[in-house]
């Protein structure tokens, strides 16, 4: 298999499992996460992925993280927009969210997947036309759909993401580009520690079983990509 | 929140002149250019996204501030430790007309130049004082964090500010390996493929490292176009094949097009799939084999892109193709208006074509 992948947030949680899986199915995983150490002790323990330094939620890194993306990888088959933001930490009720934590939460949650996805989508085009079936999966959250206290500045920006996930669905389809927006269910991850730090960590999923379940709609093993 | 910045690479109002195969002219607007294909034409554009090529340095020698814009690359596969062709300019910035920019203190094979995070060794010199052949140390993930984090858009004095990287990627953009935009692909965006295929036409991409397009040196600017490696896909050599089967035009956004598909089709004039390095340079001599029409930006008689339509056009079609141009005041560079003209009978084809070997530029 040799899917070219590109995870945002891939130091921790979920995005770091999904690298781990991925890499271990053969694929070509290049991963964006905002500080250099992480970034080089991922990189390190996993060898043949790429590791690149930025933040989705700031503009100015949209066009060096996905030149670094593409000229690494020579293509990009699969996006993963992983990378989080729950707001204002700790949650707080809408009423107490600070305009400035919520801007945060759109920036990362919302605006950053559209800025890297436009950026990348004449290389998922390119993808397409060659027969290997790109996808963009984007991280979405029971709390998009379910109107939770607490989480307002997170699940109004989830909710926006997985809108605007179907929207791209309808728009691209005929370009052979498919989107998907799934919830991967509460895991035990450090974003979940900080939104509900008295969780009880044993009725949390593990971000394994939900990277394994990613990994089976973008990579399955079947899957035989044109050469 | 960060405001937007005026999206100066995409005039919504661009305009587009049409010079038909009979040399008469028309003018529509630029985003209905879908309405002039028909059933079974293929549409074919350059998925290349733009390198930031501009690296700012100094000679690590002689402490003197340069310029380095990275020219033209050997291979599509940068690998570790990438060569390139690249014009080195002394002090200054893109704010100085490239006519007038300073030379760069005399460089020698083995000069290592301090180009912000990463280092380039000079390896050869090519005959002319700005020009090298420079390699940047470093693996390939390093060379690419160096150049997407330090590089800079390759700039034009005439546009009232400097471009960003996103201004330079046209919507298809792909894999970043051209130098300057191939900047016909502005035309196209995902309304307009939609549109495109509504019409039964088809869509398919080549991918071709576009060189520098000037450097405001004569001498230099008299050897562009650099060999460009370029590369065919398997699907875009069979939807040719299959368009001039079936009496559908080839329709090529752009001069980096034309040259990669008319390169690849100099052997037996049929479009092979694969790798390979642009060497042809296009003009009146060259009869095109593949290309029956072509979307390019306005430029004005006696530059090398203008000597390049006439492999397209007869000098009767481009003289009447200049004075609508001038008399409609269309905005000409590669970031103003644009032509679509079909090939016509009055272009003459001429004995064989001059291929011209700058094989050991890069």
């Amino acid at each position: 298999m040799n899917r070219r992948i590109a995870i945002t947030g891939g130091t921790s949680g979920l995005g770091l499992a999904l690298v781990r899986e991925l890499t271990a199915r053969g694929a070509r995983v290049a991963f964006v996460a905002r500080h250099r150490e992480n970034v080089e002790r991922v990189s390190r323990e996993h060898s043949g992925t790429v590791g690149i330094v930025g933040d989705v939620s700031r503009k100015e890194d949209i066009y060096p993280i996905a030149t670094q993306i593409i000229g690494n990888l020579g293509g990009l088959d699969v996006l993963v927009n992983n990378a989080s933001s729950l707001g204002p930490v700790p949650l707080a009720l809408l009423g107490d969210t600070e305009c400035e934590d919520f801007e945060i939460a759109l920036a990362t949650n919302v605006l950053g997947p559209f800025r890297l996805t436009k950026a990348l989508l004449g290389a998922l085009a390119a993808s397409a036309r060659e027969g290997r079936s790109p996808v963009v999966f984007n991280v979405s959250s029971d709390a998009a759909i379910q109107p939770y206290a607490g989480w307002g500045a997170y699940g109004a920006s989830k909710a926006a993401l997985h809108h605007m996930t179907r929207i791209w669905g309808e728009e691209l389809a005929a370009e052979g580009i498919r989107f998907v927006s799934r919830d991967p269910g509460d895991m035990d991850t450090p974003l979940h520690a900080i939104a509900v730090p008295d969780a009880d960590r044993a009725t949390l999923k593990r971000p394994e079983t939900a990277a394994r379940e990613i990994a089976d709609v973008i990579a399955p093993v079947s899957f035989k990509a044109a050469a | 929140m960060i405001a937007a910045n005026a999206a100066v690479q995409r005039p919504a109002d661009a305009r587009l002149l049409v010079v038909d195969a009979l040399g008469s002219t028309r003018e529509i607007p630029r985003r209905d250019f879908a309405s002039l294909l028909h059933r079974g034409d293929l549409v074919v554009a350059n998925d290349a996204a733009t390198l930031p090529a501009s690296l700012s340095g100094r000679h690590a020698g002689k402490g003197a501030p340069i310029e380095v814009r990275l020219a033209a690359a050997r291979s599509l596969d940068l690998g570790d430790e990438p060569r390139f062709a690249a014009i080195v300019f002394g002090a200054g910035d893109y704010r100085t007309r490239t006519e007038d920019r300073t030379l760069p203190p005399p460089l020698a094979v083995g000069d290592v130049l301090a180009l912000g995070p990463v280092h380039a060794t000079v390896e050869r010199l090519l005959d002319h004082p700005r020009l090298v052949e420079l390699r940047l140390a470093g693996t390939h993930d390093e060379v690419w964090s160096a150049i997407a984090h330090h590089g800079r858009p390759i700039q034009y004095a005439y546009l009232p500010a400097p471009l960003a990287t996103w201004d330079t990627w046209t919507p298809i953009a792909a894999a970043p390996l051209a130098f300057e935009a191939p900047s016909a692909g502005f035309t196209l965006d995902w309304r307009s493929l939609g549109e495109l295929r509504r019409r039964g036409a088809g869509f398919a991409t080549v991918t071709l490292a576009a060189g520098i397009s000037s450097t405001g040196d004569p001498a230099l600017d008299a050897r562009l176009p650099f060999d460009e490696p370029y590369r065919i896909p398997a699907a875009t050599a069979a939807s040719i094949r299959r368009a001039r089967r079936d009496g559908g035009r080839v329709i090529a956004i752009g001069t980096t097009v034309v040259r990669a598909l008319e390169s690849a089709a100099a052997r037996d004039a049929s479009v092979h799939a694969g790798a390979g390095i642009a060497t042809l340079r296009l003009g009146a001599s060259t009869p095109l084999q593949v290309v029956d029409a072509i979307l390019s930006g306005t430029h004005e008689p006696g530059t090398s892109h203008f000597e390049l339509l006439r492999a397209v056009a007869g000098d009767a079609a481009l003289g009447r193709m200049s004075e609508a141009l001038e008399i409609g005041r269309f905005r000409t560079h590669e970031f103003g208006d644009s032509i679509f003209i079909e090939r016509s009978r009055d272009a003459f084809p001429v004995t064989v074509p001059s291929h011209r070997s700058l094989r050991g530029l890069v």
